[in-house]
């Protein structure tokens, strides 16, 4: 009955006659900054990866001479592997620490409000900034073993991967939470009541009553994996390198954002419209994921 | 349709404030300089201050983050109002910028110039960009602590003397309560000292056999035992650890502004802050070459050159360009001009320059009197410099964490293979 009422009310021409007629003050704005802000930049940037060029007004068309350079680079490829490592790990990682700290803290235990604040807290700490810190810590421990984050690609991932930890499992946590507290608690009586034990309680109706949140949480999880840049930057910059035989770097701990940023910068005009096109490749990649990985997990959510 | 017509307008009075442009400047032209040193902002500023009081020209001084100059560069060109002074430093630049560098040759600024040697022109002989002040680096000497420790600084003429000087300090150090020379940080806001700097050693010495006039395709790296010399003597002669020098987190000037080291490997732009800062005496510093084994080199000198150079923005306004080149002959003809670039950038090779008060630009120029060959900036070839430098770094930690024969061929390889590769890279 009340659906049919707010329905009703929406469709009344009194309410519709204005927003048929002032709604484009509303969402014009926001489209024309949407226009501005992205679209245009945009389309630009897919145009620019076929130029050469060293500002953005001043381009000269070239065609597909920018891929197959992006493509046929040692540093790309290897940045292109080892971000989609660092992805699935950190995806897993932080996804199952996440899942457990939130279960645990609706659990009612005692100071579980300060709890879920301490956790959520490194999230509002700045990506370079948390590099420096890291870094000062790894450091201090490694030191002790005549090492550093610097001497070895496993030390550098690894210690990326605690960062990531450190700073995304509060925020999933968060949303975790939600899921959680969202859960009917008619369905875990009724479980209870058959004889459901609390693994099979957590197996057959929380998680798929949370599937939601997990399908935000990977999303997310995901494509920052592919999008690190600041903490990346600030831990190792890529070292350790290696040095093919022609004398070519590879930056074994740079990911992929790192390597786009430094090919722009760092190379010459020659090299920023292959920057270019790493970026359009980069994008097709992490949208095409993401896609994928929504649809995957969505159809395994439950419809209430 | 009314409506239409209202919102149009409405969208049109928002907007309409963004395209209006004050309409005096255009005419008399106006200066707009993309500084990239940062330490030099607040004289720049008075500079830019003192010609507009004097002439009514506009005069913007814009600093880029310590950093940032390309990036922030290559955002200012895409703008209406694009910097019409900006530097391009280096042969790499000249390459990226060079279309934008109006040809210099024969302007009244260009003909103030003592010398042709910090030009930089390109392919076809353009004059892109003239050298607007020099440096000079070495290594910094408290000269008061090496009496202290029993020498003086005539007893330094070349590697044995100094490695043989280093050595002992280092082996004293805590009865003296100084080391022989400061950290040699790796961190990015360090490193630069050695694979820039150091890194002379070897590319000045090969340029000077080969005779370089562009970047060489390779580099037969024939120098680099040289630059082992010193940077082996750098590391194990120092208060910390080789080990810890890739995170790095030291601070250098401040050990040897706190007298806690007798050598210290920097340039000219630290005599502000040592004397300042730190209040050490002119009469306890002083700078000697880099002595690293090379034959002959008790004629070497300091090695002086520079990464500042003023180019002028041929796609700017013609009333730009002009404003542009008049606010650059005052700053090296004016009495206001000259006396504020000598107070930040010491030496400026100009006729009317006024002499710098720093001591190791004096040094620089008493060896030359004395008949040392300097050593120029041969770096200024390097292709794809940060790239490059950026695997000497790496390269270079690895070698400090263990110094073993196999991590110094990476470092070889570093140098010599990747000088390759970033020349093809930055050629094709």
């Amino acid at each position: 009955m009340k659906h049919r009422d707010s329905a009703a009310s929406l469709s009344s021409t009194l309410i519709r006659r204005p927003i048929r007629h002032w709604g484009w003050l509303f969402v014009g704005p926001m489209l024309l900054a949407f226009c501005v802000g992205f679209l245009y930049p945009f389309f630009r940037g897919i145009y620019l990866s076929f130029c050469r060029f060293r500002t953005t007004s001043d381009a000269v068309f070239i065609g597909l001479g920018n891929y197959s350079r992006a493509l046929t680079d040692p540093g790309f490829v290897h940045a292109f592997w080892y971000t989609a490592l660092f992805a699935v790990v950190s995806l897993v990682i932080i996804n199952l620490l996440a899942f457990a700290v939130a279960y645990f803290l609706t659990q009612g235990i005692k100071g579980s409000n300060l709890f879920r604040t301490v956790f959520f807290m490194p999230n509002l700490i700045g990506g370079i900034v948390l590099g420096y810190i890291w870094s000062m810590i790894f450091d201090g421990i490694l030191s002790k073993y005549n090492t550093s984050i610097l001497m070895k690609t496993e030390y550098g991932f690894w210690g990326l991967i605690i960062l990531v930890c450190w700073q995304q499992v509060g925020y999933m946590m968060i949303i975790y939470i939600a899921g959680l507290q969202a859960v009917p608690t008619d369905m875990i009586e009724a479980a209870n009541i058959d004889g459901a034990s609390r693994w099979q309680t957590l197996i057959r109706i929380t998680i798929p009553n949370v599937m939601p949140s997990i399908t935000i949480c990977t999303f997310l999880s995901l494509s920052n994996g592919f999008k690190l840049f600041d903490q990346n930057l600030a831990l190792t910059a890529g070292q350790p390198y290696l040095f093919a035989a022609d004398g070519s770097q590879i930056r074994t701990t740079e990911m992929l954002a790192l390597n786009i940023y430094n090919t722009f910068y760092s190379q010459n005009s020659v090299s920023r419209g292959v920057a270019q096109a790493k970026a359009v490749i980069f994008f097709v990649l992490v949208a095409s994921l993401g896609l994928i990985q929504l649809f995957a997990t969505r159809r395994k959510e439950v419809q209430q | 349709m009314k409506k239409l017509i209202i919102a149009l307008l409405v969208v049109l009075m928002a907007i309409a404030p963004i395209f209006a442009q004050p309409v005096t400047e255009a005419q008399t032209g106006s200066v707009y300089w993309l500084n990239f040193k940062p330490e030099s902002d607040a004289v720049l500023q008075e500079l830019a201050a003192a010609y507009t009081a004097e002439t009514g020209v506009a005069v913007k001084v814009v600093t880029a983050a310590s950093g940032t100059y390309q990036t922030t560069l290559t955002a200012e060109m895409d703008k209406e109002a694009a910097p019409t002074l900006f530097v391009v430093g280096n042969a790499a630049a000249v390459d990226t910028w060079g279309d934008y560098c109006y040809d210099l040759k024969g302007t009244a600024v260009a003909n103030e110039l003592t010398t042709d040697a910090y030009n930089l022109y390109d392919a076809n002989g353009k004059l892109c960009s003239i050298g607007y002040c020099y440096e000079c680096f070495g290594i910094i000497v408290n000269t008061d602590l090496l009496a202290k420790a029993g020498y003086k600084l005539s007893d330094i003429k070349n590697f044995a003397t100094l490695k043989k000087v280093a050595e002992d300090i280092h082996a004293r150090a805590s009865k003296l309560g100084f080391d022989a020379f400061t950290s040699s940080g790796m961190d990015p806001s360090s490193s630069w000292r050695f694979s820039g700097h150091l890194g002379n050693i070897p590319l000045y010495y090969e340029s000077v056999a080969d005779g370089w006039t562009e970047c060489p395709p390779t580099l037969k790296g024939t120098y680099l035992q040289n630059f082992k010399n010193l940077w082996d003597l750098y590391i194990n002669n120092a208060a910390v650890a080789p080990n810890t020098l890739a995170v790095g987190g030291y601070d250098a000037e401040a050990e040897f502004g706190k007298q806690q080291a007798v050598f210290y490997q920097n340039g000219n732009w630290e005599y502000d802050a040592l004397t300042t800062k730190y209040g050490l005496k002119d009469s306890q510093l002083a700078m000697i070459p880099f002595y690293c084994g090379v034959e002959g080199e008790e004629k070497a000198g300091l090695n002086c050159g520079t990464e500042n150079c003023w180019a002028v923005n041929a796609r700017a306004k013609e009333a730009d360009i002009k404003a542009t080149l008049d606010f650059m002959s005052w700053m090296v003809t004016s009495a206001k001009g000259t006396e504020l670039l000598a107070k930040t950038f010491g030496a400026i090779p100009y006729k009317k320059a006024a002499a710098p008060a720093n001591v190791f630009l004096a040094q620089a120029n008493e060896y030359s009197a004395k008949g040392h060959y300097v050593m120029t900036w041969a770096f200024n070839y390097t292709p794809n410099v940060e790239t490059w430098r950026a695997g000497v770094v790496s390269a270079m930690n690895q070698y400090d964490a263990n110094q073993t024969d196999a991590n110094w061929e990476t470092v070889k390889t570093a140098f010599i293979q990747g000088w390759a590769a970033q020349y093809k890279a930055a050629n094709n």
